[in-house]
């Protein structure tokens, strides 16, 4: 689900609200914003940027923006009733060298792109401790013993839910086909039954790989360009570098995928 | 005719009050009572370093044996709090080394600890036993090698999550032969392998040890020595988990662990390989507590493992357990008390289809009587599921759900959370703890001020609509004591309203929310028994009383004002001549 796609709901004096119209929630965080630059964020008003009323940062639908601008007096003595709503100014970022702190960003990215996350200092809050194991677990040379884990999620079409595994933890293309045939076999099962993969009576029998030469699924991954490949054609090393996704795709989705290797697996059977 | 009590019965009734909290009770009757109360007190607890100082401390508590101090506030956890604003532990250790030189325990949480510091310690106090620093920074293995150098008789040495500059692993060979009292041992968050010969004759001259946390760079291989010359650890933290071993070795380990009769508390098992958890279906049974929350096992391995941890009070693990490794958990771990799941990844923000949700803790909340604890890193959430799960468990005392994506609704219906907060905080009457997240409005708030009477602890992000959602709080909560806000919509006019409630509290933190400079300073003015400190990394050349501050951190203090300030903590004393603000509160 899109990020930005949820709608916010405001609320009234009685309480929730049940009112069918969406209204737009003004709001803007004020994380340390020392990167932050106006020129990525929509909405603001540069030519008022020292004027705090007037520039204003909106997290809502990016075809909401026909809606008015309201200006409040941002002041200690305005009289505050439950359903004014308050817009907070953007702070005028001064462009401080400040490392890994990020600005709070909304990013209104169109809604066919995948919403990117807006970046917040200390949220989720993990603590750095955590997050540092966890980074260096991941970051470490090769050549060490005891490898961090290198999760890549596992997708699968027609599956309810996907699953992370572990690369480090095979040592071949093998070890990992026959890992995630274990996995998704309760998928899979139904599917075998369908097409009758190859007359095998026992079910258990059934493996992904039967399926992927079936041509029925195909083992894919959006390698670190975001490419999406056919997995098996490197080495197993530079996959397990460069592999950022995995998806059990059906066949005749995998067809835009480098021809070569299409042309390859069907020569397999 | 004097109808007081000797102060020596007296005294010997006290020496049967154990707990602060009755202590300070007991302090207030009358004078005497205060007098030999504090005469006799050992265990000193300062929640915030900067509420006091020292030297009173060290006056009111001369027979003090145990000190613990805690320094920044929580959200610094999160790096909210820039380095450099303060926690620094040098003046208690300076001022106990003069005042309380018989001073035998030291706890510190999130305080800057330098190697003088730890130097100081050493030198200074004769008969030190105890050292537990959690969340601290700022010293390094070279101070830790003063410690385990002149500390005699050392029993606790416990680095919890610290950041400590590591320049090798030799510390660890700087404990004398003589040394035998050590029953604690932790250096888990060090990077550095140490030797192991020495570890291995520190753990066999130590017949007193029970717990013993090593660090990642401690091989699979070497724990297998460890634990056949300490099987009466009640507290094991492992290294790696990960070394390939031969089927003898194997075996071995499995022999060690299977003679450790006295173990309840396991942790570490970093980078653990799923055909080494086996290995440790032995302990299962007995343990009370498991952290797996290193340990980046999958789902199915878990499976087994918590199905035989049938007395498990709690468990750390983190997201890939999924709903289903939960549910395992509510129909084996009956004994649960407290939970916490963290994240694994922090890419789940754009995924739907996620194998752990709101149902995982549902699952645990119907199965485990006794679960009163929970922290939950989630992606979304219901407002169904924490109907349930108040319903289910009344008894919960401290509920911290992290919904990671700010501001997200109730993924079901598409609303806020405010219903479902509202039946945990009407449910739960004894709920001290309590951290929201998701997509809230004030009303959210409104039930919290109506029905948190008991709640102590509140942390809140991203959420509600206006300056209300703060009255809520401010007026509602009786017994609140911290408070910590960060990116939401109000300020000034409730937090001014409720002054006088600030000084119940032990403290305030807002970030990123819209107080105002002027509010600041009329805070402190109005408050003088309050520090109210304005953080701001990027201030204004000229700064108006309109304009928003970064950080506002508020707490109530005999201190006054602290005197090591960085140049980004503003407070009124340092800008006296700024009279009364025009503003006025209605």
């Amino acid at each position: 689900k899109d990020l930005m796609s949820y709608q916010l709901l405001s609320v009234d004096k009685e309480g929730l609200a049940t009112s069918p119209g969406l209204k737009e929630r003004n709001y803007m965080g004020l994380s340390d914003c020392s990167s932050v630059d106006s020129s990525t964020i929509p909405n603001v008003d540069k030519k008022s940027s020292l004027n705090f009323k007037a520039t204003e940062l909106r997290l809502g639908l990016p075809e909401s923006s026909q809606s008015p601008q309201r200006e409040t007096d941002f002041g200690l003595l305005s009289p505050r009733t439950p359903d004014e709503k308050l817009l907070f100014p953007l702070l005028p970022c001064k462009d401080h060298a400040s490392g890994n702190k990020r600005g709070y960003l909304a990013k209104s990215g169109s809604n066919n792109a995948p919403a990117s996350k807006a970046q917040v200092v200390g949220w989720p809050p993990i603590r750095s401790y955590r997050k540092n194991t966890m980074a260096s677990s991941t970051s470490k040379n090769t050549n060490e013993v005891g490898l961090g884990p290198l999760f890549v999620k596992v997708s699968m079409d027609g599956a309810p839910y996907l699953r992370k595994v572990d690369l480090r933890t095979y040592t071949c293309y093998q070890h990992l086909s026959s890992a995630l045939e274990k996995m998704f076999s309760c998928f899979t099962l139904g599917q075998c039954g369908l097409h009758g993969a190859h007359g095998r009576e026992r079910m258990s029998e059934v493996k992904l790989k039967d399926l992927l030469h079936g041509s029925e699924f195909v083992l894919t991954y959006e390698d670190k360009d975001g490419d999406w490949m056919l997995v098996g054609d490197v080495p197993w090393e530079i996959f397990t570098e460069s592999c950022r996704k995995l998806k059990i795709m059906k066949g005749s989705d995998s067809i835009g995928l480098a021809p070569s290797a299409v042309e390859k697996s069907k020569n397999k059977d | 005719m004097d109808l007081r009590l000797p102060s020596k019965v007296l005294e010997h009734i006290l020496s049967f009050v154990d707990s602060n909290e009755d202590r300070n009770s007991v302090s207030l009757v009358c004078k005497s009572w205060f007098e030999t109360e504090r005469r006799t007190r050992k265990r000193v607890i300062v929640r915030n370093c900067y509420a006091v100082t020292p030297e009173a401390v060290a006056r009111r508590f001369p027979e003090m044996r145990s000190l613990t101090l805690k320094g920044k506030p929580h959200f610094a956890d999160y790096n909210l709090v820039p380095d450099g604003w303060g926690g620094y532990a040098w003046p208690w250790i300076e001022a106990m080394a003069e005042k309380c030189p018989s001073l035998e325990e030291l706890r510190l949480k999130r305080m800057v600890v330098t190697d003088e510091c730890l130097e100081k310690i050493a030198a200074s106090f004769k008969d030190f036993k105890v050292l537990v620093l959690t969340s601290c920074e700022g010293f390094s293995t070279d101070g830790l090698a003063a410690i385990a150098v002149a500390c005699s008789n050392l029993r606790e040495l416990e680095l919890r999550e610290c950041i400590v500059e590591d320049l090798g692993g030799d510390w660890l060979s700087y404990f004398p032969e003589t040394l035998t009292s050590l029953v604690s041992l932790d250096f888990s968050c060090l990077d550095s392998e140490v030797k192991l010969s020495d570890l291995e004759r520190l753990v066999s001259r130590s017949p007193n040890l029970k717990s013993l946390k090593l660090n990642r760079a401690v091989s699979l291989d070497a724990l297998g020595s460890l634990l056949r010359l300490a099987p009466q650890l009640v507290e094991l933290g492992t290294g790696s988990f990960s070394d390939k071993l031969d089927q003898e070795a194997v075996s071995k380990l499995s022999q060690a662990f299977s003679e450790m009769k006295e173990l309840k508390s396991l942790s570490g098992l970093w980078d653990v390989l799923p055909e080494y958890i086996p290995l440790l279906y032995s302990v299962c049974p007995g343990l009370t507590s498991l952290n797996l929350s290193y340990a980046t096992v999958q789902m199915p391995d878990l499976l087994e493992l918590l199905t035989r941890c049938s007395n498990l009070q709690k468990l750390w693990v983190m997201d890939l357990i999924e709903d289903k490794g939960l549910e395992v958990v509510a129909s084996s771990c009956k004994e649960l008390r407290e939970l916490r799941v963290f994240p694994s990844g922090a890419e789940g923000l754009n995924d739907t289809n996620v194998a752990m949700t709101e149902q995982g803790l549902v699952s645990v909340s119907e199965g485990c009587p006794n679960l009163e604890s929970v922290l939950y890193f989630c992606v979304q959430f219901t407002n169904a599921a924490m109907v349930t799960i108040a319903r289910n468990r009344p008894n919960l005392k401290c509920f911290r759900l992290c919904v990671m994506e700010p501001f997200a609704p109730d993924h079901k219906t598409q609303k806020p959370l405010d219903e479902g907060f509202k039946a945990i905080v009407e449910r739960c009457k004894d709920l001290q703890r309590l951290s929201v997240s998701g997509l809230l409005t004030d009303k959210a708030f409104e039930y919290i001020g109506t029905h948190g009477k008991k709640l102590r602890m509140l942390s809140i992000a991203f959420a509600g609509d206006s300056d209300l959602m703060l009255h809520h709080l401010l007026s509602g909560c009786e017994s609140l004591n911290k408070l910590e806000i960060r990116d939401c919509p109000f300020g000034d006019t409730a937090l001014v309203a409720n002054a006088a409630k600030l000084e119940t509290m032990r403290s305030l933190w807002m970030s990123s929310c819209c107080v105002s400079f002027g509010a600041c300073k009329l805070l402190s003015q109005k408050m003088p028994k309050l520090n109210v400190e304005v953080i701001d990394e990027h201030p204004l050349e000229t700064r108006p009383d309109s304009s928003p501050v970064e950080r506002i951190y508020i707490y109530r203090t005999l201190a006054g004002p602290r005197l090591d300030m960085p140049e980004f903590v503003w407070t009124i004393q340092k800008n006296p001549e700024i009279g009364v603000s025009h503003l006025a509160i209605k």
